[in-house]
């Protein structure tokens, strides 16, 4: 019984929660809907009849019990709830004025509605010093802070890292961090959305607005492939902030530092980026020093000049068609387009695919999985991982590469909804979490991956070692204990995605065959990590595939329906074009027989669509010899990029936050990305490009809006069948899975207006609170896909793709010896990619990249922790620190992608003499030159051999 | 401190507190120490429950909860926890303080009898930082047992084990709350554990269940089993039964600790008796005084012959808590009085729950404020407003706002305080100064 009237709760549900859904909204701050109440900040005090009369209890922690009687609205609660708001108040410094808080602070808000009109209090407030930081990103200010604990308890209880805790007591009952570390959480930027008052504040949108100039759309962030659902804000027509939005299936309210204040790359503050002094930068009023492409460019007697899109697309339609009068379409290649929206992939793949007829497409630069694995693997979802029986992970440190699914992944395991077998070459993130965790080296996973279904050792063709295997017989013993509960694989859940960037995608792709053909009942999902890729692959951007998740032979037909033309042949992958254009496919120290290398002309017209070969692809100097070796190469894209020095054409394109469309996410998750900016200058959205590049080649795409575009992809792309009434159908913030099957049903939760304190206050624009109700949810599907006749083509599926696979013979890893090491080279959230070097407040958290070595490795070549050492492979070599790391295989050294590498700390140290020696030997007589420094911002990929399975290192000291 | 044994009533915790030597386990032993253990030991665990249980022991703490009920609601499982409390660290409150220091092995053989009836699996005694010669005293009395044979490994024989922990308290008074007493035992900050779960019995120590009882509670088992029950409970009267240690302080020519019988005895023998207080200095009289520990509200001197019996003392309006009273006299400012107990709360409270944290603050600053001569005689109301909002009804026991009972305690000494002395108060303001300044002060 709620104030008179008969509530249902649902079990376990605490009093305010059920309340809510009942439409009676209970006054609160401490209580967070994600978060385990604490009971703490007591304004959410409720009547509820007990034995000894009614008693004042806190809403938010009792749970709803059969029977239970409760006021909301007597004198006495009314009492209890003004006191404790008054109390709130009278050590607050009410500085609303200058708070970045004021206009969408909970506490205001609340106070017109509970707080008593005046206040009595004349003494002395309490007084600490103005904000200190806890970090480059986020400030603290004690005075405003009243102690609800939201923020210590998201470190803790959802990041898993408890770097801030209250110190003191009583009224110096203070938020604070560790005095020799910092608040240094990938996740920090949400403490500042949950504070319910003005006390955390970011830097990068302190003082940049107020809340009611803010407009908002409702968008997802595509700074990776998870696809968490956020508001986006602006202010005359610049970024200001992301907000996280709780979409239940995906990121559940929360957010990423990375994926939160990318957005100042797209306002475009300052110049950071390398080589950034050039003629296309612009910098409009009230962008800032804008270092954005928005100009057409062609070059013109060797330099790249402003032009008209008339005829910058005449001179890139130009020189694609001069390609392709020699070496026939084959000659052209498109590579990227991980970046675009859905709308865009599909645009640019029909002019790559339908219009100049080539199939040489690729979203991926060798980085990724082969697509057509990809597809055909049947698809898990997020929740699915996150109750999977067993979840098994084969790919890089999930934290580092979508950070809000390791929160999924981490809550899952701590609340025993799934448990965790890692394959991994490194100690990550969710080791302490995994039931095992098997450390391997690179080069064993597919021989693991047959020791875990069940193989024998010997049968399982693992590398010999001298040290043995690197895993623990006990953690594979284990691992394969809890697999052995669930036959064929029922309820099994792979995560798959590329550990290592120094060895070939096909030694993952080899361990996952193994393990889908063992476990036929298992669900995949695939962990490729950049922006839209997953979109991108699903509208054909890979060799041999079509949009909607067919195979280039299925889709031929029914595609000629609607394309002009449609590819002959299968072509070449993102690799494959990079090493044929570098002549590497021809290696003669044989290498080359490792990879299944179509034969066919040689590539002319390189189409970069925001991708950059030479800072993406792992191996740099094959990307630089590549890029230099092509005839004619068109960059499409939002920001410079060192491929900008061989670009013929520039088309300044759109990027996130400027253009509408749709995006899909790592499980198939298609949703709506809202258009909050216009874009700068001259760039246009991606999909109007490709229709006016194809009408300068004389060919009409046929279609005059991005809503077009996804009306002509559920119409045409299998997998995406009515995908556009879907996506049309009111706001759905959950966004809905391709393909679409059955119906739906809509939920309605009720948006708790202080969980995401500055979604709301937006939306509601200052009107007292509310209990808002969002309607979010699945969808109903229009045409049922199955069954439609008329032609359309089977989608992939792992039957096909085994029916399908010639060669079964696996990569050949030749067994280290015992004076190399194997590289590995994860990603790192913060790295020198584009988006974050755009983004000032994020570069100061870019780590440089020490060669990661077990102990007992360095032990064996003499070298000290934080030694200088070379580090050589057959690309290249670095000098850099070494340091120990007890979380490496053996035989294993780990340098971090993208990232400058690390020298010696301490000047004094020998390590650092040594280094001064040897860069000052190479270093220019006039001193300015130091190809060593240079070659040490390159990092992993002055190394890496992507010719090679693995690349093997040799450690010399100096 | 010599007690009434003359009237036969013995000295159950405080036998030995005159020898200066009493701590030892020599002098312990003289005194027929860990013989209750020996029997205890030879009879069912559950005997011994009961045996507490027909002595009608009360918590020494403050609560004054059954010992015998609180054992027996412990939720049965493999791992328990017995956790004894010396936090001790009211001001006027310094009974648990000298039973540390001068009786530790009384301490540790009650621990013992208690862990041996609900069959605990490890002890801990939580001893308040700052006590440190009790801690010194302590732990030498346990390494003196541990040698003794009294704890550890099958204790005498009788294949009981347990081992006890001495753990050092983190110096704060709210780590004496049992449940923040938990959580700093866990390595953790000293916030009181939110209710549901009501009691540690169910969930306690590391999720457990955990029995938290006072050291004062302890020292009586070696009694009830050497004697029995029976004998315990006829002492006293009603539920209030046996000896307790009262802290008599403040304006009495002889503040001491001092036991004696429940009941039978009353406030006036306490300040008054030759034996105990020895009364008041020449020419003052009894203004007020503090019945159970400064959370408790005041009584004047028409309560003096109130007997020493807990529910005789709830009855009236108060409560005897901790064992604690002090004793104002007419020199006393009783804005002063409050001002000075408020303070200890407001530096005391954890800080979590917002009533506690910010009222507290709040009516330290208002009564310094009057205090000082700058009070205004709105204050007055406002001060019983803001107590209001801390416990509403201002009723005793409070109706709470907060997690633990600290906060709603605040209110008592201010609301006893306005009540009987508000012309003192008007006094102060009027004055625009304490008219009792040049007195004594609390
Ligand atoms: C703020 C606060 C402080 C307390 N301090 C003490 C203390 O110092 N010693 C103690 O024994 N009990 C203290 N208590 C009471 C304990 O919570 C608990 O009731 C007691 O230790 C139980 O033991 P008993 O049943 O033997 O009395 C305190 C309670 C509160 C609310
Ligand atoms: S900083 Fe904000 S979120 Fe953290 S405790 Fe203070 S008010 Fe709550
Ligand atoms: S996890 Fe990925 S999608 Fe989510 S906020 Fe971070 S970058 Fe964006
Ligand atoms: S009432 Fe006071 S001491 Fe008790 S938990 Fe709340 S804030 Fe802490
Ligand atoms: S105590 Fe319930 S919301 Fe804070």
């Amino acid at each position: 019984m709620l104030d008179g009237r008969s509530v249902t709760a649902r079990p376990g549900e605490v009093l305010i929660a059920a309340a809510e859904r009942a439409g009676v909204f209970i006054p609160r701050f401490c209580y967070h809907p994600r978060m385990k109440p604490v009971g703490m900040c007591r304004m959410c005090l409720v009547e509820v009849a007990s034995p000894r009369g009614p008693a004042l209890q806190p809403s938010c922690f009792i749970p709803v019990t059969e029977g239970m009687e409760v006021v909301t609205t007597s004198e006495r609660v009314k009492k209890a709830q003004d006191g404790v708001h008054e109390f709130l108040l009278i050590n607050h410094p009410l500085d609303c004025p200058v708070c970045d808080k004021g206009g969408e602070c909970p506490l205001q808000d609340q106070t017109l509605a509970y707080g008593p009109g005046e206040s009595r209090f004349v003494e002395e407030k309490r007084h600490f010093e103005k904000p200190i930081a806890l970090s480059n990103l986020v400030l603290l200010d004690r005075e405003r802070c009243i102690q609800c604990g939201r923020c210590t308890r998201f470190a803790e209880e959802i990041a898993g890292e408890a770097q801030i805790d209250f110190a003191g007591r009583g009224e110096r009952l203070e938020v604070a961090k560790f005095p020799t570390t910092s608040f240094s959480s990938y996740f920090s930027g949400n403490t500042v959305q949950i504070c319910p008052v003005g006390a955390l504040t970011a830097t990068p949108y302190r003082f940049t607005a107020r809340p009611w100039d803010l407009d908002q759309v409702e968008s997802t962030c595509t700074t990776c492939a998870l696809g968490c659902r956020v508001a986006v804000q602006s202010s005359a027509n610049r970024l200001t902030r992301l907000l996280g939005i709780d979409v239940d299936p995906v990121n559940q309210s929360w957010l990423c530092d990375k994926g939160r204040y990318v957005f100042e790359s797209v306002n475009g503050d300052e110049a950071l980026v390398p080589g950034a002094a050039f003629a296309g930068e612009a910098r409009p009023a009230g962008r800032g020093a804008t270092v954005r492409l928005t100009q057409p460019l062609v070059r013109t007697h060797g330099e790249l000049v402003p032009a008209s899109w008339g005829e910058a697309l005449g001179a890139a339609a130009d020189g694609l068609r001069r390609v392709r009068a020699v070496g026939g379409p084959e000659a052209v290649a498109v590579l990227g387009g991980a970046r675009l929206t859905n709308e865009g992939a599909y645009a640019w793949a029909k002019l790559a695919k339908g219009v100049i007829g080539t199939d040489s497409v690729d979203a991926q630069l060798g980085d990724g999985l082969p697509a057509e694995l990809v597809l055909s693997l049947p698809r898990a979802t997020i929740d699915e991982a996150c109750r999977a029986k067993v979840l098994v992970t084969l790919t890089g440190d999930v934290r580092e590469e979508l950070p809000v699914l390791f929160l999924r992944v981490r809550q899952a395991v701590l609340s025993g909804a799934t448990r965790l077998v890692e394959l991994t070459y490194q100690t990550t993130s969710l080791t302490p979490y995994a039931a095992a965790s098997l450390l391997m080296r690179s080069g064993d996973a597919p021989g693991l991956a047959r020791l875990l279904v069940g193989g024998s050792a010997i049968a399982s063709g693992a590398p010999f070692h001298p040290d043995g295997p690197p895993w623990s017989p006990a953690q594979l013993a284990t691992a394969r204990d809890l697999l052995a509960e669930t036959p064929e694989g029922a309820g099994v859940v792979v995560l798959v995605g590329r550990p290592s960037l120094a060895e070939d995608a096909s030694l993952v792709a080899e361990a996952v065959e193994v393990l889908a053909n063992a476990w036929p009942a298992a669900r995949f999902l695939p962990t490729l990590r950049r922006g839209n890729v997953h979109g991108a692959l699903d509208m054909g951007f890979a060799p041999g595939l079509l949009p909607g998740r067919v195979s280039l032979e299925e889709g031929r037909a029914w595609f000629r329906r609607f394309w002009p033309t449609v590819p002959e042949r299968t072509g070449r992958s993102g690799a494959a074009v990079l090493a044929s254009l570098a002549g590497d496919l021809e290696d003669p120290d044989g290498a080359s027989d490792q990879r299944e290398a179509p034969k066919g002309p040689p590539i002319g017209a390189l189409v970069l669509l925001g991708a950059d070969p030479v800072g993406d692809f792992p191996d740099r100097q094959l990307a630089e010899r590549a890029l230099a070796a092509a005839e004619f190469v068109v960059v499409v894209g939002g920001h410079p990029s060192a491929s900008l020095h061989h670009a013929d054409v520039v088309l300044p394109a759109a990027v996130a936050h400027e253009r509408p469309g749709t995006t899909t996410n790592v499980e198939g998750r298609v949703s709506r990305l809202g258009q909050k900016l216009v874009a700068p200058g001259l760039a246009w959205p991606d999909w109007m490009i490709a229709a006016e590049l194809a009408a300068s080649l004389g060919a009409d795409l046929g279609f005059t809006s991005a809503s077009a575009v996804l009306e002509e992809i559920g119409r045409v792309a299998p997998s995406y069948r009515g995908i556009d009434a879907a996506i049309e159908e009111g706001t759905h913030r959950d966004g809905v899975i391709v393909p679409l099957v059955g119906r739906g049903v809509e939920r309605f939760e009720p948006i708790d207006p202080i969980a995401t304190p500055g979604v709301e206050s937006v939306e509601r624009q200052g009107a007292p609170p509310r209990v808002g109700s969002a309607r979010i949810g699945a969808w109903v599907v229009p045409v049922s896909v199955e069954g439609s006749g008329e032609g359309v083509p089977r989608l992939l599926s792992w039957p096909s793709y085994v029916a399908k696979r010639t060669s079964t013979r696996p990569t050949h890893v030749s067994p280290p010896d015992a004076y190399t090491l194997r590289l590995v080279s994860g990603r790192r959230l913060y790295d020198r990619g584009s988006a974050v070097l755009g983004s000032p407040s994020l570069v100061p958290l870019v780590p440089k990249a020490p060669a990661r070595i077990n102990p007992h490795d360095l032990d064996r070549f003499g070298i000290d922790d934080g030694d200088a050492v070379r580090v050589r492979s057959s690309r290249g070599s670095l000098v850099m620190r070494a340091e120990a790391d007890p979380n490496v295989a053996r035989g294993t050294v780990v340098i971090d992608f993208n990232l400058t590498v690390a020298v010696p700390d301490h000047r004094d140290a020998p390590g650092r003499e040594a280094l001064r020696r040897e860069t000052t030997a190479e270093k220019d007589r006039r001193g300015t030159e130091r190809p060593e420094d240079a070659q040490r911002e390159l990092g992993a990929s002055v190394l890496i051999d992507a010719m090679a399975p693995v690349t093997d290192i040799r450690l010399e000291s100096l | 401190m010599d007690a009434s044994e003359a009237s036969g009533v013995p000295r159950i915790v405080t036998a030995g507190f005159d020898d200066p030597e009493s701590y030892t386990i020599e002098r312990y032993l003289a005194r027929g120490g860990y013989q209750g253990l020996r029997k205890a030991l030879g009879m069912d665990p559950e005997a011994v429950v009961a045996e507490v249980d027909r002595a009608s022991l009360l918590g020494r703490g403050g609560a004054g909860f059954p010992a015998g009920r609180k054992w027996s609601m412990l939720r049965p499982d493999p791992v328990t926890y017995l956790v004894v409390n010396g936090d001790e660290s009211e001001p006027a409150t310094f009974k648990d303080h000298a039973l540390i220091e001068r009786n530790p092995h009384q301490i540790i053989e009650g621990t013992l009898i208690a862990s041996y009836a609900v069959q605990a699996s490890q002890a801990f005694i939580y001893v308040r930082g700052e006590f440190a010669l009790g801690l010194e005293r302590m732990q030498t009395a346990l390494n003196e047992a541990y040698a003794y044979g009294a704890v550890g490994r099958d204790i005498f024989g009788s294949g009981f084990s347990i081992d006890i922990v001495v753990h050092p308290g983190a110096g704060a008074y709210i780590c004496g709350e049992e449940t923040a007493l938990l959580e700093s035992l866990e390595g953790k900050r000293g916030f009181p554990r939110i209710k549901p779960p009501y009691f540690p019995a169910a969930i306690g120590l590391y999720g457990q269940p955990t029995v938290v009882n006072n050291v004062e509670t302890m020292a009586n088992l070696p009694w009830i089993v050497l004697h029995g029950g029976a004998a315990f409970a006829s002492l006293g009267a009603g539920r209030s039964t046996g000896t307790r240690m009262f802290a008599l302080s403040g304006h009495v020519r002889r503040p001491g600790v001092y036991e004696v019988e429940m009941v039978k005895t009353t406030f006036r023998d306490l300040i008054f008796s030759e034996q105990l207080g020895q009364g008041l200095r020449e020419g003052r009289t009894v203004k007020a005084f503090v019945p159970g520990g400064v959370s408790a509200p005041w009584f004047g001197p028409e309560q003096l012959d109130l007997p020493l019996g807990q529910d005789e003392v709830g009855a009236a309006g108060s409560m005897l808590g901790s064992g604690s009273v002090v004793v104002m006299d007419s020199s006393t400012c009783a804005v002063r009085a409050a001002w000075r107990i408020t303070k200890f709360f407001f530096r005391e409270s954890c800080g979590q729950c917002t009533p506690c944290r910010e009222g507290s603050g709040w009516l330290e600053r208002i009564l310094y404020r009057i205090e000082h001569g700058r009070g205004r005689e709105e204050d007055l109301e406002q001060l019983l407003d803001i107590c209001d909002n801390i416990a509403p009804g201002l009723t005793w026991p409070p109706q709470m706002t907060t997690i633990c009972v600290l906060g709603p305690s605040i209110p008592s000494s201010i609301h006893s305080a306005i009540s009987m002395f508000r012309d003192e108060f008007l006094l102060h303001v009027k004055e625009g100064a304490c008219p009792m300044s040049g007195g004594s002060h609390g």
